[in-house]
């Protein structure tokens, strides 16, 4: 209670400071425009890229990644795991203040991985941040992390902003989901959901002054409708999600496109729990029959780089080393023959309509080249919560689906692939490799030795085929010319607003 | 008036049972709240956590108990709290309405000033050059999907002219009349098109239908001069169809215009009930779908008593 009533106070104090620095003569407004909004205000329990897009400008984690996925600080200015693995301590950056101008203390931090590690709270991420055992708090800046086993991906998973750092004081009074106080580099003015947000200036953030001073970003749910607004001048940066649409924005003048390649990843999720999918024949002969290049080149107007399992930089094989990359028909059909089908069958392939854009293509694309070892696929094309519903509960033959990627390619495959995978229903695949190699990674801390591990499991993962991965998307910005310094990152943050300047 | 007591009797029953149909419906559909949120991510939810959210959006009863406690509310004049606005069902339909309403009156005035008098000079010319044009003008705009030419004004504004109204800032009328117009026009257009095409079509048949009346003729027998004939006599008779017209279309339009709102960007009901349906936002699918169904059955009984007012021989039969 004391803590709120300083909160408040200073907040009190805070706006009889900065009252007329909040006023300049002109304050710069970034207009925005974006299809899909945020569902929700909550940064740990939202999971749609649309949501988190939003979060990152309002809530800081402890750490963040940056442009080449590397760990950087945020809240926290340095880190260290203790010898054994089992502590990880961090150091916070004295500085670091939520919005309201209270600063952000270990407490703060306590209370919100209490919070996200409570199972009444319904954080999906939460099984990221399981070895968390204890958390200690020697002191208002040092955070100690004791873990139950060494969790070498625990760092790179601590910098979404589903571990973000909220105030005590709003986990107790329960206002997380309504009201957003963060400590990041704006903060939320309003909010009409699916229509229209604006974010001011967080004054008390760490980073020092952001670029612009209010972000006011519309909701455009037709792409081009965006295309046709930024033109028009009314929008000055917009994020894309249809290559058919960002492909059109080089040809006008005035606007640029920054591409910038993703980590998540388009793929075909064969089932091998249904027949004949069961069969490693099935599996490879479908590898072997699918032009990845193909699929990536009408489908997405090549937009993309086909990608295997692992589509981080740092730890991805050169995907003409894997299995089949090179498209390989007659190997297919024999395959086909010695697994028992040499006339092949008939599947359904599920995709969400819209959701990738290109979900659609790809699977029309992927049809006529099955066609050609004897595969007749009937599509099916599904309002995403239909098919996300479906795709939980495992009930697909095969279904074309764009999964998110994460820094680091343990948290990003333990989910589907090792034995106590959580949506091991869904992949229906795991064998003693994929499961060894994966929990050996988590407790290696010799990079040279995890980036071997991850190349042997990328490798048998493409050989073995429960999955055809198919290619990496790009995100795309646009922006007009008066737009300046945005820097973009491979897992979609726009953080990088917070230095955007207009001329 | 007995047809009028008897309809308002209706109300509460019609009102019943759309909200329950509404209430089943959005229940059948696979999917739910949770999922709408966290996508494929729900799968990470520990059975515990899984229940902790049921319980938050209200899913964790079994229907028959979550429709009984709704109507309980909904008879204390609470239509219960939006999961993804966090605020009051009512509150935030009210807030979305106005821009609906005057979308709907705008292109209801835009299809009634062209739909008329079009369909009433065509009449006049039957099977002439100038009725053969109306009646081609009119079968190319009801068949034209509002998505294309609604995408086609668009276009043409700004790649043409490099002009666009502002989507997405939305200006309300009474904060910059001006702006909020600018804005509302082609949305409006883009409805009006359709809409005046069917009245165009209603009109004239009406009208030929008035024309070959024995009361016409007689006017005609006495000298009254054309205009006159037209205008006065035959005119209001054959409004009867042209209001009823009206009157369902605009109820249509009270319902949100889901596809024009979507290209134009304009926070209206259509959007609102759409994506609150995409993101299984069960109370505001069944706040909105009943406040729709009120405002449409509500028209329409403003249209029954408009005909009192326009055609006597209705009033007689009381």
């Amino acid at each position: 209670m004391t803590r709120h009533l300083n909160g408040l106070s200073s907040l009190a104090l805070a706006a009889l400071l900065v009252a007329p620095a909040l006023a300049p003569a002109q304050a710069a407004t970034l207009k925005m425009a974006w299809s899909q909004d945020a569902t929700g205000l909550d940064p740990q329990k939202q999971t749609a890229f649309s949501s988190i897009r939003l979060l990152e400008l309002i809530y800081e984690p402890l750490v963040r990644l940056d442009a080449k996925l590397n760990v950087v600080p945020a809240i926290a200015k340095s880190w260290e795991f203790s010898a054994d693995g089992l502590s990880l301590t961090f150091h916070l950056d004295p500085k670091a203040a939520f919005s309201d101008g209270a600063p952000v203390t270990s407490a703060d931090v306590k209370a919100s991985f209490q919070r996200l590690l409570d199972e009444k709270t319904g954080a999906a991420a939460r099984s990221n941040y399981t070895s968390i055992a204890a958390i200690d708090t020697p002191d208002a800046q040092t955070v100690v992390f004791r873990l139950s086993q060494p969790d070498v991906p625990i760092l790179a998973a601590l910098a979404g902003v589903n571990a973000a750092v909220l105030p005590a004081a709003a986990i107790a009074d329960g206002s997380v989901g309504t009201k957003a106080i963060g400590s990041g580099p704006f903060m939320l003015a309003s909010w009409d959901p699916n229509a229209r947000e604006v974010l001011t200036a967080n004054p008390h953030w760490a980073g020092g002054k952001t670029g612009v001073d209010e972000i006011d970003i519309s909701v455009l749910p037709d792409e081009t409708g965006i295309l046709a607004a930024l033109r028009a001048g009314q929008i000055d940066l917009a994020l894309l999600n249809d290559p058919l649409v960002a492909t059109l924005v080089p040809k006008e003048q005035g606007l640029t496109l920054v591409r910038t390649p993703s980590i998540s990843y388009n793929v075909l999720q064969l089932n091998p729990a249904r027949k004949p999918m069961t069969e490693l024949k099935v599996r490879q002969a479908i590898s072997c029959a699918i032009d990845r290049k193909a699929v990536l080149d009408t489908a997405a107007l090549g937009e993309g780089q086909v990608t295997g399992p692992i589509t981080v930089p740092a730890y991805a094989t050169d995907p003409a080393k894997l299995f089949c990359y090179t498209p390989d028909l007659a190997k297919a059909k024999a395959l086909m023959k010695d697994a028992g089908y040499p006339d092949g069958f008939s599947a359904t392939v599920i995709a969400a309509t819209g959701e990738p854009a290109t979900a659609e293509a790809e699977a029309q694309v992927m049809q006529a080249e099955l066609k050609q070892i004897g595969i007749k696929l009937d599509i099916k094309m599904m309002e995403l919560n239909v098919y996300v519903d479906a795709w939980l509960k495992g009930d697909f033959d095969m279904a074309v689906a764009l999964n998110g990627g994460r820094p680091d390619p343990y948290t990003m495959y333990n989910r589907y692939f090792t034995k106590t995978g959580n949506l091991l229903k869904v992949s229906n695949y795991t064998d003693d490799t994929l499961d060894s190699l994966l929990n050996e990674a988590r407790v290696t801390t010799d990079p040279a030795k995890r980036k071997d591990l991850f190349a042997q499991f990328d490798t048998h993962l493409a050989e073995v085929s429960p999955w055809i991965w198919l290619f990496t998307p790009y995100t795309y910005v646009a922006e007009r010319a008066n737009v300046q310094g945005f820097v973009p990152t491979p897992t979609g943050s726009l953080y990088g607003l917070s230095a955007v300047t207009l001329k | 008036m007995n047809t009028l007591t008897r309809r308002l009797a209706a109300f509460p029953l019609v009102l019943l049972g759309v909200s329950s149909l509404v209430f089943m419906a959005i229940r059948l559909v696979p999917g739910d709240a949770i999922t709408a949120m966290l996508g494929t991510e729900a799968g990470l939810l520990t059975p515990a956590q899984k229940q902790a959210l049921a319980a938050y959006f209200g899913l964790d009863r079994p229907w028959i108990v979550q429709y009984g406690r709704w109507l309980w509310a909904l008879l204390h004049g609470d239509l219960g709290i939006s999961v993804t606005y966090g605020k009051p069902v009512l509150g935030v339909i009210l807030a979305r309405f106005p821009l609906t309403l005057e979308l709907a009156v705008l292109s209801l005035l835009i299809a009634l000033a062209i739909g008329v008098p079009a369909g009433v000079y065509a009449a006049t010319r039957a099977e002439k050059g100038a009725d053969l044009a109306v009646r081609v003008g009119a079968m190319i705009g009801q068949s034209t999907p509002s998505f294309v030419f609604g995408l086609l004004l668009i276009y043409l504004l700004s790649a043409g002219f490099g002009v666009l109204p502002a989507m997405g800032t939305f200006a309300p009328l009474w904060v910059d009349p001006l702006a909020n117009l600018g804005q509302m026009i082609l949305p409006a257009l883009t409805l009006g098109a359709a809409f005046a095409a069917s009245l165009t079509r209603i009109a004239r048949s009406a009208m030929l239908d008035v024309l070959s009346e024995d009361y016409v003729r007689t006017a005609r027998a006495r000298g009254v001069p054309a205009r006159q004939v037209i205008w006065r006599h035959a005119l209001p008779n054959a409004l009867i169809p042209v209001v009823t017209l009206s009157g369902i279309e605009f109820g249509y339009l009270l319902g949100g215009a889901v596809i024009v709102e979507q290209i134009y960007a304009l926070p209206g009901l259509g959007r609102m009930v759409l994506d609150a349906i995409l993101q299984r936002d069960y109370a505001l699918v069944q706040g909105t779908v009943l406040f729709i169904a009120f405002n449409f059955m509500l028209v329409n009984l403003l249209v029954d008593l408009a005909y009192y007012g326009l055609d006597p021989r209705i009033r007689g039969r009381g």
